[in-house]
């Protein structure tokens, strides 16, 4: 399944800030537990994760620091800020403000009898 | 673990590294994020079985194009497309080549544009109402033009920045404004001001409701006030040379110098000087913040000390032997230094990184501001005393409003500058505070076009 543009696009925010929110973390990190979180489902070029990090940096979301990988190379790491978090509860309340009217639609047509668990193929 | 890669593999890290350097939008900074990415993905993939290329090919591939990484780059970090603005792709040459061509025309329209009023027997200079009223109308709107054509704006935007033009035009024109009147001399001042701002829709392509947006037209100000300056300069031993040049062999130039030459040369420098900020940005990109440092600690040193003088000569409205502020035209000049204050502000942040931590400079900035709000606060003590005692003028009037605007500013801008330095806001909220303003000065020139010269009389 691919998942459009826009959408994936606007659930970036939110899942990047919720990763966030469990704790300090750097950009591949993040986009691994992007994948694992997803299945795999949800995915972006690696690179767009950057300028978007960015962003929440510059609002304020997010506050970074420069540390070291194991290996001792530089790696630029990400943690919530107090206003991130306000934000992350924000856009919480508002996807789940969503994601239950998408689900009060779909419960009702699968109420219906011409829809429920019969694609088009299903009944060949 | 990463030093552990083939010498192969770090040269291709490396070469890859030369390549996602080049556009101007990713920083130094940004490719090493990129590297320490690429780096855990090669990890990764070599870990799941991939041979050193296979997964260095693979990594490259999944960080996405440079073409679109650049151009999220771009858009999050405008304050460094601005250094380029053009994408990588674009011919560099070919575009700044058109610009070039449309700017010089635009030039020469300006600078046949304020000669026009010649035709019709109106000489620069003699009758002053004229240029007084059309001055800014002759020259703006090619700078505008300039703006709308590169940008291929929509009619939309043309309409938006041309209307006012047109307004502005037609209430210069209408009004009966006596000669040498202080409201017509304000009204051409802030007419100028108010079609700057608009000059700046067109610059920023009607995204008006943008905060970067309108940080990039702040920016292109400050940038387009150096370069004429430094147009000015050249254009000053220009006119020096002709001037004795010609006096050297008998003949007087200076009716040719001040007719022809300064009011053609300043008209065609607005539009050239846009033209080299728009095609040089990389170069004056160094300067501003050079400027800024410079110039912050100096006037911060000249406010600290007006304060000073201002507190060991007591009263500041009139009744002592010395007035601090008894003329009105010292008043006028406070509000002049308040002015550059806030632009010298206003400079600072726009040449600012957002994203650096707040430093010793942004300490020093607050004191300034906190120091222009304790100035503005004395000129406005003084302003009102002067108004109770002998009553309202135009002049005046408009001073006062520039103050309480000007107050307001810096109200604000100490307040988010405070809690920025102790680390309690984003940058970016000082960036959007006084990108707020722009509005208010633009419905305030307004008001002083369209409102003062009636209330006034005309006066």
């Amino acid at each position: 399944m691919k998942i459009g543009k826009d959408l994936v696009a606007a659930a970036a925010t939110p899942m990047v800030l919720g990763i966030l929110a469990d704790g300090e973390s750097y950009g591949y990190a993040i986009l691994q537990r992007v994948g694992e979180l997803s299945g795999g489902e949800l995915e972006w070029s690696d690179g767009m994760l950057y300028p978007l990090l960015h962003r929440l940096e510059r609002l304020g979301h997010v506050e970074s620091s420069w540390g070291a990988s194991p290996s001792g190379r530089p790696r630029k790491h990400y943690r919530l800020s107090a206003t991130g978090r306000a934000a992350f509860a924000e856009q919480r309340q508002q996807w789940a403000v969503v994601s239950r009217a998408l689900q009060r639609v779909w419960s009702d047509r699968d109420g219906g009898t011409d829809f429920a668990g019969a694609p088009a193929f299903g009944g060949a | 673990m990463a030093d552990d890669l083939e010498p192969r593999i770090e040269e291709q890290i490396s070469a890859w590294r030369a390549y996602v350097s080049r556009p101007e939008a990713i920083d130094g900074r940004d490719v090493d994020e990129l590297e320490d990415h690429l780096r855990g993905q090669i990890d990764r993939l070599e870990a799941s079985g991939l041979d050193g290329d296979e997964a260095f090919l693979v990594a490259v591939k999944r960080l996405g194009g440079l073409d679109d990484l650049s151009r999220e780059f771009a858009r999050e970090h405008s304050d460094r497309l601005w250094k380029q603005l053009m994408f990588p792709g674009a011919p560099r040459a070919a575009r700044s080549g058109a610009g070039l061509a449309l700017a010089v025309a635009l030039a020469i329209g300006a600078a046949l544009a304020i000669q026009l009023p010649a035709v019709f027997g109106i000489r620069f200079g003699e009758d002053g109402d004229f240029y007084a009223r059309f001055g800014s109308l002759l020259v703006l709107p090619f700078l505008a033009a300039y703006f709308l054509v590169r940008r291929r704006a929509s009619a939309a935007t043309v309409a938006v920045v041309g209307v006012p033009f047109l307004l502005t035009a037609v209430v210069m024109a209408v009004y009966p404004f006596a000669p040498d009147g202080s409201t017509l001399v304000l009204a051409a001042t802030h007419a100028a001001v108010a079609l700057w701002i608009v000059t700046g829709v067109a610059y920023v392509d009607g995204r008006v409701r943008s905060s970067r947006a309108r940080m990039d037209f702040i920016r292109f100000t400050g940038e387009w006030l150096v370069y004429l300056a430094l147009i000015a300069l050249g254009g000053g031993v220009l006119v020096a040379l002709t001037m004795g040049v010609f006096s050297a062999i008998g003949l007087d130039a200076e009716w040719f110098v001040e007719q022809f030459m300064v009011p053609s040369g300043v008209a065609g420098a607005v539009v050239v000087a846009a033209w080299l900020v728009e095609a040089k940005q990389s170069v004056i990109e160094n300067i501003a913040p050079v400027l800024t440092k410079l110039f912050t600690p100096l006037f911060t040193l000249l406010l600290l000390a007006f304060i000073v003088a201002g507190l060991v000569q007591g009263n500041l409205v009139d009744g002592g032997e010395t007035e601090v502020f008894g003329q009105r035209d010292l008043l006028i000049l406070f509000d002049i230094v308040l002015v550059v204050v806030v632009g010298l502000l206003l400079y600072a942040l726009s040449a600012r990184e957002p994203l650096a931590p707040p430093a010793w400079f942004d300490r020093l900035q607050l004191l300034m501001v906190a120091a222009a709000l304790v100035v503005d606060i004395m000129v406005l003590v003084a302003m009102i005393g002067r108004i109770a005692e002998w009553g309202a003028s135009p002049n005046k009037l408009a001073s006062l409003g520039l103050n309480v605007i000007l107050l307001a500013n810096l109200v604000g801008a100490a307040w988010l500058q405070l809690r920025f330095t102790m680390r309690r806001t984003p940058f970016d909220r000082l960036e959007r505070w006084q990108t707020g303003f722009l509005p208010v000065y633009l419905a305030w020139a307004a008001i002083v076009v369209v409102a003062f010269p009636p209330l006034f009389a005309f006066a």
